[in-house]
């Protein structure tokens, strides 16, 4: 029964959402299916909460290694779940928009958030340099027509593309390198995504019917039987 | 000003290749941290020489300014900011220029977005450019901000059919049957165009699936660059645009520059950051050399 509940629900759900793409009488149930969706997704912000909140707990109880690091992340949840839930500072008051300009969590999100996530985000540039120097080698033919196209690509994003082959007459503007550039992505790397995206789709196709049908229980915290 | 820096900064950063060049061919290893200081350099000297490019749309960035720009006054454009601070310095001007361009031509323009991380910058955005640089623009009539629901492409699901069914009030609280702008407006359907500007999951790519496409509503989008090689296969058919990180940004700043008078002296990160952009490029594309150099150096040597 424990497996065979969930079963009959991903069936049932499954099916009709797949007949309400082609059956417009029950295009109307696939869409309170949908709205069903998004009122699930909400609860995930409670679980994840909740989760965070008993590991770090967990682990700051337990003083583990790197338990501060634990401590600094439930502060940080906690003043952020606080500054949200009361809107402190709220120029509107408690019925006014979380996020609104002169709120605490405004203030947090732009002094603390924003500036910590942009830094990590900003460093992949440093990283990206230290493994183009060490990793990128044209140590064979396909490494070096990557390599090529990659360069043309660099060039191709910044305006020297264009001042280095500007001079090229017009008959022969593909070779200019912002041209070079649109032309690889839009042929060549076309050509690799669209096969790509289509591999992906026929999986998803067949993963999916195997949900549907109960072959795939994995899901469930079973093996396939 | 701008040329002196421009030499100046190419001077230290192609003599420090040039040393390092020297040492790779003499077998020593660049240490990590050298590499580090050269792209510091190089994203730091244009920004304190204001070192900037002059920028020409691309078709594929161009489609979307002629698409914006073909719209009739009070047309419905829906802008979708779907993306998080970490993404924002990248795609952030897209949206901004977006914001402009829609303020400038007296469009209708809504505003959400699909993360929950978005719902401040539209926050700032509107506090920004719509009522510092548009004053006589009013909350509900010309603009409103509908913030953010959870669900991703589900939301979309829902409200390509029924708006009403996912947004009652708008981030304020304030019923959206009560504005003007909502007047008419049922589902995505009723948009004149869709937006969304983000490098992530959900963005453009489910609003061409779960909107666009289904829907028939035209769509356009803005992402980061590493994303935009993925939405090519979407081009020109279901998304009739793209504007692909700060290098897209900074064309669709410049069209709008020219086009627009009243926008001549608004912001243009854009355009600011591709000095940044263009020497870290050829800074990365020197260590690339200089890297193969001395691998085949030392392949011969053993």
């Amino acid at each position: 029964m424990k497996r065979q509940v969930p079963l009959i629900i991903t069936f049932v759900v499954g099916t009709i959402l797949v007949v309400s793409v082609f059956f417009p009488p029950v295009e109307r149930m696939g869409e309170d299916f949908s709205l069903f969706f998004d009122i699930i997704a909400v609860f995930a912000f409670f679980l994840g909460g909740g989760n965070l909140v008993r590991i770090h707990g967990n682990r700051l109880y337990k003083q583990q290694k790197d338990w501060g690091f634990s401590l600094v992340t439930l502060l940080g949840f906690f003043l952020m779940l606080a500054a949200g839930l009361f809107k402190i500072g709220n120029p509107n008051g408690i019925t006014g928009d979380v996020t609104a300009t002169g709120s605490l969590f405004q203030t947090l999100y732009y002094r603390i958030f924003f500036p910590l996530s942009s830094t990590m985000y900003a460093l992949l540039a440093f990283y990206v340099a230290s493994a183009s120097y060490r990793a990128f080698r044209a140590k064979n033919r396909e490494a070096t027509i990557l390599l090529i196209s990659a360069f043309v690509i660099l060039l191709g994003r910044t305006p020297l593309g264009t001042y280095a082959t500007g001079w090229i007459p017009e008959s022969f503007s593909l070779l200019q390198i912002p041209n070079l550039a649109i032309w690889i992505m839009s042929s060549p790397n076309l050509a690799g995504q669209r096969a790509i995206m289509i591999g992906i789709a026929l999986g998803v196709i067949s993963m999916s019917l195997r949900l549907i049908l109960g072959v795939e229980r994995t899901y469930l915290g079973v093996d396939n039987e | 000003m701008n040329n002196l820096g421009l030499m100046i900064s190419l001077l230290i950063i192609g003599v420090g290749l040039f040393w390092i060049l020297i040492r790779s061919i003499q077998g020593r290893e660049v240490e990590r941290r050298i590499i580090f200081i050269f792209i510091g350099l190089a994203v730091a000297a244009p920004i304190l020489f204001k070192i900037s490019f002059s920028e020409k749309a691309t078709p594929i960035v161009k489609a979307v300014y002629d698409q914006i720009e073909k719209l009739p006054a009070n047309s419905k454009i829906l802008i979708s900011y779907d993306y998080d601070p970490s993404m924002a310095p990248e795609v952030g001007p897209m949206t901004d220029a977006f914001v402009r361009h829609a303020m400038a031509k007296g469009l209708r323009v809504y505003i959400m977005t699909l993360w929950a991380t978005g719902q401040p910058l539209i926050v700032t955005a509107i506090d920004e450019i719509i009522k510092k640089e548009f004053p006589e623009k009013k909350n509900g009539v010309d603009y409103v901000n509908l913030g953010y629901k959870a669900g991703g492409s589900g939301v979309l699901n829902v409200i390509i059919t029924d708006i009403r069914k996912m947004y009652l009030t708008d981030v304020n609280g304030v019923n959206i049957d009560s504005m003007e702008i909502m007047h008419g407006i049922r589902s995505l359907r009723d948009m004149n165009l869709l937006v969304s500007v983000g490098g992530g999951l959900p963005g453009v790519k489910e609003w061409i699936l779960f909107a666009g496409d289904p829907g028939h509503i035209p769509t356009a989008g803005g992402c980061a660059a590493v994303t935009a090689p993925l939405l090519y296969p979407y081009y020109p058919n279901q998304l009739l645009g793209l504007l692909g990180g700060i290098k897209g940004a900074a064309e669709y700043e410049s069209e709008l520059k020219k086009e627009y008078p009243r926008l001549a002296n608004a912001p243009q990160p854009g355009i600011k950051m591709m000095g940044p952009q263009t020497l870290a490029h050829l800074v990365i594309m020197a260590f690339v050399v200089i890297g193969n150099i001395t691998y085949f150096i030392r392949k011969k040597r053993s």
